[in-house]
């Protein structure tokens, strides 16, 4: 099995709280990982040691076969990321955005242009190409932020609560592009609230204040906790926590 | 290079796509220009002055005639008792009246001395004695022109020139001043905004994810406000020189040179800025205070600095806007070459540095 996500022991302080302790976790090739966990509950701290935007205390992770100590620019190159608040310039149009951010991942401008061509018609944006980003909807928009995190087709992708706000029509069109990347190859390492998104995950882990305390596939989960949904697993899981923001 | 080019286009069409910003870009230093060069000037021109003549023979003529042919005042009426000039003091229609005694030619040619009363609304302090000053300097004018004749053993005719600004116009003190605050609003202002805006927005977090380097982005987005400023010094000199009549004396490309370092300064403070404040608000309210006030107080343009207590003058010290107003003043009024302001760029660059060398640390930590 070829793990894109390696981690052993992986522990952020600050000071001396401790936000991420001790996790440890592989996420393989390909595969959909739901990352779960309570606000304040560490999730985004490791995510941004991951991303290579912030150093451990301790512990060792390797992401796409790159050491997070060393080796930040070149795990910078082979990951996509989308976050929480939507990240397109709102005053550019959908194709300047599309050449901006596939230029910043070092694409050709002959790449970004058959590649944001392919884009537009996949996304049936053709005929929007030339407005402003500002002007689409909301649900269009998290759908375009998406694509364009994954133009320069990187080994995994982090999608930081990539749903927020989102009515669930939408929200079930996102995660049909989010298969699509997968069968592509394309790890995507994804955080949510929304326990209906832990259930299309191929593994979640849930973490409660800083620790990893359960993963599995979602079906695994809910009979080793003898429930019936994501929902119950996780309010089992997170009720004990000591931390909440 | 090419992520590099990409990244200044970026920068160029958020600027552009913003009306506002593009206003306060291009808008601001031509009425900033506007505003000092004609409205706040502490020249005086035309004022009104009542004259009372209770002499009415040729010397006192003469010399109204010298003040009436002058610019600077204008001779509302003339009036036949005292009583009415109090009382155009009290409405506020006069600056200063003058007053002849009666047998005043008499007395000047028999006595060798003789008095004019010149009463002056000093409730304005500072045109008050520009006032006077003018008068003075009529009537002395008008003293050497009968003295010619006349043998006086001794006297002392101070020549003054006034050097580099014969006609103390206003102009050749704001243009550099306004400059400076121009740029140090324009840079510091734009920059730190710009800056905290993609941090707002989170796209800050989707750049820094990126292989793109930290430097680059802060280099990439300094650069479209160091042309943008370029221009504004262009925009202000042009209007210098053809609406306000102030040539530049000295080397052109010298000015942009320095200009150029003085950008620089700004744009490091604006980059500090954006690293210590995560709002736009935020951002703009420091930059007002922390640059406008600083500039205006502390760079000589409108309060000059040796009169201030010693401590507030090693302050302006610090005050990067000071010295760029010392190499702007001398390069376009007095026309120097580099040999004689070198020591102020030296200043000025040394505050570049470290500025630069601060803003850029803390950006680093910040991504820690």
């Amino acid at each position: 099995m070829e793990y894109v996500i390696k981690t052993d022991k992986l522990t952020k302080r600050f000071g001396d709280f401790v936000a991420t302790n001790e996790i440890t976790f592989e996420v393989e090739k390909g595969e959909i990982f739901g990352f779960l966990g309570a606000n304040g509950a560490g999730k985004t701290t490791a995510m941004r040691m991951l991303c290579g935007l912030s150093m451990p205390s301790s512990g060792t992770a390797t992401v796409a076969g790159f050491d997070v100590y060393k080796q930040t620019e070149e795990i910078k190159r082979n990951i996509g990321y989308m976050s929480q608040r939507f990240s397109l310039y709102e005053d550019l149009t959908v194709q300047e955005n599309i050449r901006f951010f596939g230029g910043i991942y070092g694409l050709s401008n002959q790449e970004i242009k058959t590649k944001s061509e392919d884009l537009l018609e996949q996304l049936g944006l053709k005929n929007e190409a030339k407005k402003l980003v500002a002007s689409l909807p909301l649900g269009w928009k998290q759908k375009l932020s998406f694509s364009v995190a994954v133009l320069h087709q990187p080994k995994i992708v982090f999608l930081d609560e990539p749903t927020g706000g989102v009515d669930p029509v939408t929200r079930r069109q996102f995660w049909d592009l989010i298969y699509e990347a997968s069968a592509k190859g394309i790890t995507v390492f994804v955080t949510t609230h929304y326990m209906d998104e832990a259930e299309y995950c191929n593994r979640i882990s849930i973490m409660v204040d800083g620790k990893i305390e359960a993963l599995d596939t979602p079906a695994n989960l809910k009979s080793q906790f003898k429930v019936n949904s994501m929902d119950e697993v996780f309010f089992e899981l997170a009720r004990g926590a000591k931390r909440s923001d | 290079m090419e992520q590099f080019i990409n990244f200044v286009k970026k920068e160029f069409a958020h600027v552009w796509r913003d009306k506002k910003t593009l206003l306060i870009l291009f808008g601001m230093p031509v009425i900033q220009i506007l505003i000092f060069g004609f409205a706040l000037t502490n020249e005086v021109k035309n004022s009104e002055i009542i004259v009372l003549d209770q002499a009415k023979d040729q010397a006192s003529q003469q010399i109204i005639g010298r003040i009436a042919a002058s610019r600077y005042f204008h001779i509302q009426s003339s009036v036949m008792n005292k009583e009415k000039i109090e009382e155009a003091f009290k409405q506020g229609k006069i600056k200063m009246a003058i007053v002849f005694p009666a047998g005043f030619n008499e007395t000047l040619l028999h006595q060798g001395k003789a008095q004019i009363q010149i009463l002056a609304d000093a409730s304005d302090p500072n045109t008050a004695s520009m006032l006077t000053n003018y008068v003075s300097s009529i009537i002395q004018d008008y003293l050497n022109s009968i003295d010619k004749t006349a043998v006086i053993p001794y006297s002392i005719v101070p020549e003054v020139r006034m050097l580099y600004n014969p006609q103390l116009k206003g102009a050749p003190n704001f243009v550099p001043g306004v400059m400076a605050l121009v740029l140090m609003l324009v840079c510091v202002m734009m920059t730190a905004i710009s800056i905290v805006k993609e941090k707002e927005t989170g796209t800050m977090e989707v750049l820094l994810v990126s292989p793109f380097s930290p430097l680059l982005v802060i280099l990439s987005k300094a650069v479209p406000y160091l042309i943008l400023s370029l221009i504004n010094v262009a925009s202000i000199l042009l209007l210098s020189i053809y609406v306000l009549d102030l040539p530049v004396n000295g080397s052109i490309v010298l000015l942009f040179a320095e200009s150029t370092l003085f950008i620089i300064t700004c744009l490091s403070l604006g980059i500090f800025i954006s690293v210590k404040t995560d709002s736009q608000q935020m951002a703009m309210l420091i930059s007002l205070m922390g640059m406008f006030l600083p500039t205006v107080l502390f760079s000589g343009f409108m309060f000059p600095i040796e009169n201030m207590p010693y401590p507030l003058q090693l302050i302006s010290n610090l005050v990067p806007a000071k010295w760029f107003y010392i190499i702007v003043k001398s390069i376009m009024i007095k026309g120097v070459g580099f040999s004689a302001i070198w020591k102020e760029t030296l200043i000025l660059g040394s505050i570049t540095v470290v500025l630069l060398a601060v803003s850029l640390k803390s950006f680093k930590i910040r991504l820690a």
